[in-house]
């Protein structure tokens, strides 16, 4: 009975542990051994740790809405059986209590579970083994507003006005291992301010603040500022008739579109099944402009580079350089499938930190160059109307103006577009701007979100709207 | 658990406390998917945590932890209490009590076959036979089967004496069929986004003439591939449950969210073109629409007892002959608004603080067969399935798609249509209601993915429909 006698020595030894916080790194090693020391032979483990513990404050008309905190630990893993035949893959996730004792009983009926379970399971070709790839530890510690101290600190200047939003600040937490003896760790302070100012019109400005570091000054300064160009969307907004129009898209609307690429679009396996408007790319039928570079850049270190198996991607990966595929993303159960070397992408291959390359826009010519047209700030909704074809519909939303001999006239009302990427990035994308901005990513789905992306804004010929 | 969490609220400091709540929700949800033939996902995750809420100065704060010891519970509601009595001073609005009714009550998913009886073994050989019988050409390049299971326990007490269970089973069920030939791909589904989605045990996976529909999704898929294009053009348009669950949940179920038009999503999902005057007095659609809310359903996705503040749920007219009488609105929402609603704060799990959802939201079924709809159309189109769906941020402007299309010639339908997709506006649309189908007609649908709130959260809707037809809709086909 060794393993047993293994297993019960480290719960003594978490007894002794358990005034460690549920996310400090020393509880997940020990929660590793817990999990690595009841595998048996020809078991394999791959161990995730998602953490948080957040304060969230919304808002509506500069008062709170609803106030609360979230602590929240889900340690999840890949259970691998190597027998009779061939590989058998099963995923488990449970929350972890803090109680160490506990928490190893979780994590061994899980393991047990997933060890009774994988014999009824067919083979799974696709699955693949722990590797011991190279090890990554990144801790980033903040100065982020005391929960307690937050909404007088936010609200207590906006006097009249009509702000709506999102306060999401505290610590997360992502951490890796395996059973081939690789840990990956990284754990990270920061907040996150999404909201929108509104006008007595109900037209509105969006905004965002995020970092490591509340500054009280900067926020104070950039309401100020935002507030000021409010005035400007009081002017009764122009009506648009469906047709085509020449458009500027601003960094957040590029941001919108580009993040439908992770939709089926830039994946090995969805070009290969069938889903991706990127298989005319890569098959030469459709094309995009020589200005457009898109690449997968974690240079920024905003987002853990490791994947589900503990793979790094590379630092910089070019997706589609000079309007060509360079690169799908792929990872190992593509790499297997398709033959396509894996580049350590997500299980779901999608975009995790886009970069698209600056063209040569100045900033302040923007306005210039756009001449007549609309310039829309922000998308809305958006969804595959023809996912095969590149289709895309939704909705421009926020400030949105009409703009006449490079002159912005006024708001204009929100309009349905129905285009397709290869004319967006393609056939009609006519520059970018000089400066690719930081755009974080906001989601708060069952945990807030790391990274971004970073973009500049596009100037587009013909844009097709139709409702 | 129960004991604990009951212990934890009887030891809880009462000083400066107008009220207190702790909801535990432990819920499992196992995934298995297979596509062309192999396995691609056996999960199961299980979430197990209590969300502390306080009410102090008339300000409502919540603590949400997966520690759960009376120690955990207990600094859980201490630092709500700090956070409420912080943020009083900047409250949108005084609640009381009131929004807070004390309930005692217990809540079961009628099941006939628990859905603990399906082994893993035997799901898994459906899940690959499925995948294997939709591969009924080589033109099919890819085929797909999925069943997703939860169960979800709720305890809920208060300090105004509730104490309450809620143990739910729910199960949903879907498979697709992809077919290629050169540059055209069309895919084909049994619901879509898993449309099929119930209350219930394992009698309802996979339930009914599941051959039959498999085939028919496979035959579909490669009919589509030689199929016209969806024309341009202004006119009739017929849709089936499995799309009528979308035109409902975009264009009325989310417009009458009283927490959007009182403003509370405007910096995400966006707010809504119906405003507080309406209720009475907008003609919302056609005499035909009525439209209820109905957490009572049996077996429907979303029905429940209570909603996440213990408010008891009932069945509501919304929308009667086309009439807008209520909303989807809380009490919270109620009392903000001083608007008629219904029980529907939810969350989605015990980190989130609940809002105001949908839960079951219904079209009520007319008079009118099938056939006779289909008869009394000399130029049309029906459309089935959705397969893409956006709207504006104040859910007006929409556009959908559908799956697979039938065009409709002097009363009868001729040919099969791809890529057929619609637009309109949502109070016109719903005042070109002109047939309503009749219970033979109905489909009972759902999802588990409407997304809403910030923190954003992610929750069961059911809907009910029967199939409908609509005067003068603009329709268009694919891309070029």
């Amino acid at each position: 009975m060794p393993r047993l006698l293994a297993c019960s020595q480290t719960l003594k030894f978490l007894v002794v542990q358990i005034k460690m916080a549920i996310l400090d790194r020393e509880y997940f090693d020990e929660l590793k051994n817990v999990a690595l020391n009841s595998l048996k032979s020809h078991e394999y483990l791959f161990l995730s740790l998602d953490g948080e513990s957040s304060q969230f404050m919304r808002v509506n008309a500069g008062k709170v809405r609803q106030t609360g905190l979230v602590d929240d630990a889900q340690l999840s893993f890949a259970f691998v059986s190597d027998q009779n035949g061939g590989l058998r893959k099963i995923s488990r996730t449970i929350s972890l209590s803090g109680d160490a004792i506990t928490d190893a009983s979780r994590i061994q009926k899980s393991i047990d579970e997933a060890r009774s379970e994988s014999r009824y399971l067919p083979v799974d070709p696709f699955a693949v083994l722990p590797k011991n790839y190279p090890a990554s530890i990144t801790e980033k510690k903040g100065n982020l507003l005391s929960p307690f101290e937050t909404a007088n600190s936010l609200l207590s200047s906006l006097q009249n006005i009509d702000l709506v939003g999102l306060y999401a600040s505290g610590t997360l937490v992502r951490a890796f291992a395996n059973s081939a003896g690789l840990t990956h760790w990284f754990k990270t302070d920061s907040f996150l301010f999404d909201y929108s100012l509104f006008t007595k019109e109900q037209r509105a400005l969006k905004g965002v603040l995020g970092g490591q570091t509340w500054n009280e000054q900067d926020y104070q300064n950039k309401i100020k500022e935002e507030g000021e160009r409010l005035s400007f969307l009081e002017n009764k907004p122009k009506k648009l008739t469906a047709g085509e129009y020449r458009v500027y898209l601003a960094p957040h609307a590029v941001a919108d579109l580009i993040s439908m690429l992770s939709w089926g679009g830039v994946s090995e396996a969805a070009i290969q099944q069938g889903d991706s408007p990127f298989r005319k790319i890569r098959s030469g039928e459709k094309k995009f402009s020589p200005l457009f570079n898109l690449t997968e850049n974690f240079s920024e270190g905003t987002i853990p580079r490791w994947n589900e198996e503990g793979a790094l991607a590379p630092e910089v990966l070019e997706i589609v350089s000079e309007g060509l595929l360079k690169n799908s993303l792929v990872n190992s159960r593509s790499e297997k499938e398709y033959k396509v070397k894996s580049n350590a992408a997500n299980g779901g291959e999608g975009l995790r930190s886009p970069f698209v390359s600056p063209g040569k826009i100045l900033e302040s010519e923007i306005s210039k160059e756009l001449g007549t047209g609309v310039y829309i700030s922000n998308l809305h909704y958006l969804n595959w109307s023809d996912q095969p074809q590149g289709r895309i519909t939704g909705m421009t939303r926020y400030a949105c103006f009409w703009v006449e001999n490079g002159q912005l006239q006024g708001p204009i009302e929100n309009m349905r577009f129905d285009e397709t990427i290869f004319r967006l990035f393609g056939s009609e994308l006519l520059g970018l701007t000089t400066k690719a901005f930081w755009i974080p990513e906001v989601g708060t789905y069952g945990m807030r979100s790391l990274g971004g992306s970073s973009l500049p804004g596009i100037l587009v010929s013909r844009m097709k709207f139709t409702l | 658990m129960p004991e604990i969490i009951e212990k934890a609220l009887k030891d809880m400091p009462s000083s400066g406390l107008e009220w207190i709540g702790i909801r535990e929700v432990k819920e499992t949800n196992t995934v298995r998917y297979v596509r062309d033939g192999k396995p691609q996902m056996n999960d199961k995750t299980e979430s197990h945590g209590a969300m502390v809420e306080v009410l102090v100065e008339g300000q409502f704060a919540y603590s949400a932890t997966t520690e759960l010891s009376i120690a955990g519970l207990q600094r859980a509601a201490e630092k709500a209490v700090r956070l409420a009595k912080e943020a009083a001073r900047f409250k949108v609005f005084s609640f009381s009590t009131k929004e807070r009714p004390p309930v005692k009550a217990n809540y079961q998913t009628p099941s006939l076959k628990p859905i603990n009886d399906l082994s893993t073994k035997d799901l898994t050989d459906l899940l690959l036979k499925i995948s294997d019988k939709l591969k009924i050409s080589p033109k099919i390049i890819r085929t797909t089967a999925i069943a997703h299971t939860a169960e979800t326990e709720v305890h809920f007490v208060s300090s105004n004496g509730s104490n309450a269970h809620q143990s739910f089973s729910f199960i949903s069920g879907d498979f697709e069929a992809t077919a290629q030939e050169g540059s055209l791909v069309q895919k084909r589904s049994d619901g879509g986004g898993r449309g099929r989605s119930h209350q219930g045990g394992s009698e309802f996976l996979f339930s009914g003439n599941i051959w039959d529909r498999v085939q028919r999704v496979a035959e579909e898929s490669l009919e589509l591939l030689s199929a016209e294009s969806c024309p341009t053009e202004s006119t009739n348009l017929i849709l089936k449950p499995d799309q009528m669950m979308l035109q409902i949940h975009e264009s009325v179920g989310h417009p009458l969210e009283l927490d959007r038009i009182l403003g509370d999503e405007r910096n995400y999902a966006g707010w809504s073109f119906v405003k507080a005057e309406d209720f009475g007095n907008l003609q919302y659609g056609s005499k035909l629409m009525n439209i209820t809310f109905d957490p009572t359903n049996r077996n429907q996705f979303a029905s429940y007892a209570f909603d996440d503040i213990g408010n008891s749920a009932k069945k509501e007219f919304l929308i009667k002959d086309g009439l807008l009488l209520r909303g989807l609105g809380s009490l919270e929402s109620q009392v903000r608004s001083k608007l008629s609603g219904v029980a529907n704060q939810r969350a989605s799990l015990w980190n989130r603080p609940p809002i105001d959802r949908m839960a079951n939201l219904n079209l009520e079924p007319g008079l009118s067969t099938f056939e006779e709809i289909i008869s009394s159309v000399d130029r049309g189109v029906l459309m089935e399935t959705n397969r893409s769906w956006s709207i504006d941020d104040f859910r007006n402007k929409f556009q959908f798609g559908c799956e697979y299309a039938k065009l409709i010639e002097n009363g009868k339908i001729t040919k099969t249509l791809r890529n057929p997709n619609y637009r309109g506006l949502s109070v016109p649309f719903w005042k070109n209601l002109r047939t309503i189908g009749n219970r033979d007609t109905l489909g009972t649908f759902g999802t588990p993915f409407c997304g809403k709130g910030e923190p954003n959260q992610i929750i069961r809707v059911g809907h009910a429909s029967p199939t409908c037809l609509f005067a003068n809709v603009e329709i268009f086909g694919g891309a070029n």
